[in-house]
């Protein structure tokens, strides 16, 4: 079963812009290890990280079907800073991957303990259950 | 000399892959290793073939390749050892390793699948394994099957077999009693391969795989290593009366059709007259399985020229023998519309209740999805609608979901497109 774990932030975890580098160092080094560990047990489908919400835009479709931008406004107070698709055996599985990520190390190395949100990936039909 | 690479030539490579694999792992005595020689001498068939021919001995000329591979292997493991120990111990005449033809073992491929469904392995992992170690299949034809990246596809088979490494299993027969004891496992891993194949046929099924023909053929050849077994044959039977309505089980578009909305003549009859004939020689051993039992109420439904002509009474004798032999919620919910078939739905409803205290179904989609078509039946059109929508919410297939959202929309008046009959159920092979 393929799972999402999308990693949401307070936009005021921007502050990882002002991380002491030992810190941002620990952080993205755990990451690249989670990664490489996850592709190792052959369970990683894909992992993205998204760019700051200062590069997003919110689009709508105008009256003339062109896109129309109205967005990202600075009140918003979460945002998706990236996701991993995994393929695991079971839903236990995924949850303990999502905390291992949750535990990510902040500033001074303690864990950030961020909330992330798992949602199966919908299937095809499913098979004819016993 | 060669022979034309043809339709049948595929099947004929994938058949001997087991057969390769059990020789050069023998004689090499490296399992693991062995298993990604073949995997490439398998690629270089798979190249090679359908330009230059088959070749005269084809099974030679895997042998030779997959053995070069791993004379290769050896050579450099050596070098590497002597660069790391300064010592060159390894004197061995590394052509003696060849394996010849006579290496071979009419029990190698039996002795890889039950390798391979080792019990300490993850479902997911033996699948994979046995698909490219008995299936002859390319790691990247596996991949896109489960739509995973190749290289995932490629760590999780290389764990596996560390894992059974690990384990110490010898290559070798299990004991007859071992084997009785494996065999579920063995079968199981069949099943859940032909199962993907059955629920991914939705979608890019363009592009994949045909797992659920690939589970067939290998239980087929399963069969042929176990004729006596009356649940392998009960197995192959169920796969083959199930796959015989692939036709009829989706619309051009893709969508989900229910078992009562099948055009029948679509279904194919030489897979149902097979599975039968099948599954009326294993009932006759009189050893009476989980598998036998789903077959046989697979038969009934294909037997039957429509919904009111199928012989619910006996659906029902089947489900209630199958939960004394099997019991699990999934057998009982199946229980539940047989009952409801035969004595109404009250008392299909009835039978529900007592699942919504099993915390192994409570809250499944399947449950609501169920009791949703029974209180259409009755005619409480509102219970029916909320529990579509309850189902629709929380099952994770989005042809089920789609289909779940059709029947409320449908009930609540609004417009649909495909008209379909009341009282439709998703196919549920009850």
């Amino acid at each position: 079963m393929k799972y999402i774990l999308m990693m949401n932030t307070m936009k005021a975890g921007q502050g990882v812009l002002s991380w002491p580098k030992k810190d941002l160092q620990a952080h993205i080094g755990f990451m690249m290890g989670l990664n490489k560990e996850l592709h190792g047990r052959g369970e990683l489908v894909s992992a993205e990280g998204l760019s700051f919400p200062d590069q997003a835009k919110l689009i709508r479709a105008g009256k003339d079907g062109q896109p129309v931008t109205d967005g990202i406004f600075p009140e918003s107070k979460e945002f998706l800073a990236g996701f991993w698709i995994i393929d695991v055996d079971s839903p236990q599985r995924a949850y303990e991957i999502a905390a291992k990520v949750s535990a990510a190390p902040g500033p001074g190395g303690a864990p950030l303990n961020m909330p992330i949100e798992v949602r199966p990936v919908m299937s095809g039909p499913p098979p004819d259950m016993l | 000399m060669t022979n034309k690479w043809d339709a049948t030539s595929e099947h004929l490579l994938r058949g001997l892959a087991p057969q390769v694999l059990g020789a050069v792992a023998r004689r090499f005595r490296d399992f693991s290793s062995a298993e990604d020689a073949v995997q490439e001498a398998m690629i270089a068939a798979f190249t090679q073939w359908p330009q230059q021919g088959v070749p005269e001995n084809p099974r030679g000329w895997l042998i030779q390749v997959a053995s070069r591979r791993m004379t290769d292997h050896l050579r450099s493991e050596i070098a590497r050892r002597e660069r790391e120990t300064a010592v060159a111990a390894e004197t061995e005449n590394l052509t003696s390793l060849l394996v010849v033809e006579a290496d071979m073992d009419p029990d190698d491929t039996l002795i890889l699948l039950f390798m391979c469904c080792h019990p300490a392995l993850s479902p997911s992992s033996a699948i994979a394994l046995t698909l490219r170690a008995v299936g002859g299949l390319t790691t990247a034809e596996i991949a896109n099957a489960f739509l995973v990246p190749e290289a995932t596809m490629a760590q999780r088979i290389s764990r596996a077999k560390q894992t059974i490494k690990n384990s110490g299993v010898p290559f070798r027969l299990p004991s007859p009693h071992e084997r009785t004891g494996r065999l579920p496992a063995v079968l199981h891993v069949l099943y859940l391969i032909f199962s993907e194949g059955y629920t991914s046929s939705i979608g890019s099924h363009l592009q994949r795989f045909d797992l659920a023909c690939e589970a067939i053929r290998l239980t087929r050849n399963t069969k042929k290593l176990l004729p006596d077994n009356p649940e392998v044959a009960g197995l192959l039977a169920l796969m083959l009366l199930t796959d015989a309505r692939r036709a009829a089980r989706t619309t051009p578009d893709e969508e989900l059709i229910p078992l009562d909305n099948q055009d029948r003549t679509l279904w194919d009859r030489s897979e149902i007259s097979e599975g039968i004939e099948l599954l009326r020689d294993a009932l006759s051993k009189g050893s009476v399985g989980l598998y036998q039992l789903q077959a046989a109420i697979a038969a009934v439904h294909d037997e039957a020229e429509s919904v009111e002509d199928t012989d619910w009474p006996q659906i029902l004798a089947l489900y209630e023998l199958l939960k004394r032999v099997a019991p699990s919620p999934m057998v009982t919910l199946n229980l539940a519309i047989a009952a409801a078939m035969v004595h109404g739905p009250a008392r299909g409803l009835e039978l529900l209740r007592a699942l919504d205290r099993d915390p192994r179904i409570a809250g499944h989609y399947r449950l609501d999805a169920v009791r949703a078509h029974f209180f259409e039946k009755m005619g409480d059109h509102e219970a029916a609608i909320k529990h579509y929508r309850i189902a629709a919410a929380r099952t994770t297939s989005m042809p089920e979901r789609n289909y779940l959202l059709t029947q409320a929309a449908r009930l609540a008046g609004d417009y649909l497109p495909n008209g379909r009959l009341p009282g439709s159920s998703p196919e549920t092979d009850s």
